[in-house]
């Protein structure tokens, strides 16, 4: 593959990561928080496809497989925890 | 011709993504929110993986065809493609359960009875449970 568009790739992935935490910083509410996290958790596996194409090792691969894992679970973990508790201010 | 593939397919997804992101911060209320960056960035970073399976398959990565490679992106791309809509559903009931409002130009609400029974049920609950605790 070639550099400069890895590197393109690289920058645009970033670009959505920031916008990511923009909203889990500012966030009015913590659903919003939540859902800004699940979706740095789904980006962060497409960082690791990128590393995968560019290194051309398969190890990256199982990260992936291993982050959107953890992350389905913890997110699931927020979201029952969101449905028992009150929301204030 | 393959390399052209896999820079399309890579490409679009990146542009969902952003896209999704782009959403994600723009849109006025957390379900307006949670749609636009779920859909879009599912279905992104599934097209990248589709595009790291092809480039393995063709053998552009490394030489020859990488097997495990690609096969483990097509797993992660079904995966993702499972278990982000039912983590994002679940954010969103829990977050119309646990009282977030509306956005004030909303013009349906279908869900609203059924949240009001959920939590007169959760009320109940917590009312038994809460004896309970207290008498043992």
């Amino acid at each position: 593959m070639s550099e400069l568009f890895i590197q393109i790739a690289f920058g645009v992935l970033m670009v959505g990561s920031a916008l990511c935490l923009f909203r889990i910083g500012r966030g009015p509410t913590a659903p919003d928080r939540t859902i800004a996290i699940d979706i740095l958790g789904t980006l962060i596996v497409g960082f690791c496809c990128l590393m995968a194409l560019w290194t051309g090792q398969e190890y990256y691969m199982n990260i992936a497989i291993a982050w959107a894992l953890i992350s389905f679970v913890g997110t699931l973990a927020l979201a029952k925890y969101l449905e028992g508790r009150s929301y204030d201010a | 011709m393959l390399e052209t593939l896999v820079y399309w397919l890579v490409g679009i997804g990146l542009a969902f993504d952003l896209f999704g992101t782009i959403g994600l911060v723009r849109l006025p209320d957390v379900y307006n929110r949670a749609q636009a960056a779920t859909k879009c960035v599912t279905l992104g970073t599934c097209m990248i993986l589709l595009g790291v399976a092809v480039a393995a398959f063709g053998g552009a990565v490394g030489p020859g065809v990488n097997w495990p490679m690609a096969v483990k992106a097509l797993i992660c791309a079904a995966f993702i493609l499972l278990t982000s809509p039912v983590g994002a559903h679940a954010i969103c009931r829990g977050a119309y359960i646990s009282g977030v409002p509306l956005w004030e130009g909303s013009v349906e609400d279908k869900f609203a009875d059924r949240a009001k029974t959920i939590r007169q049920d959760q009320a109940k609950e917590g009312t038994v449970q809460g004896e309970e605790a207290e008498t043992s």
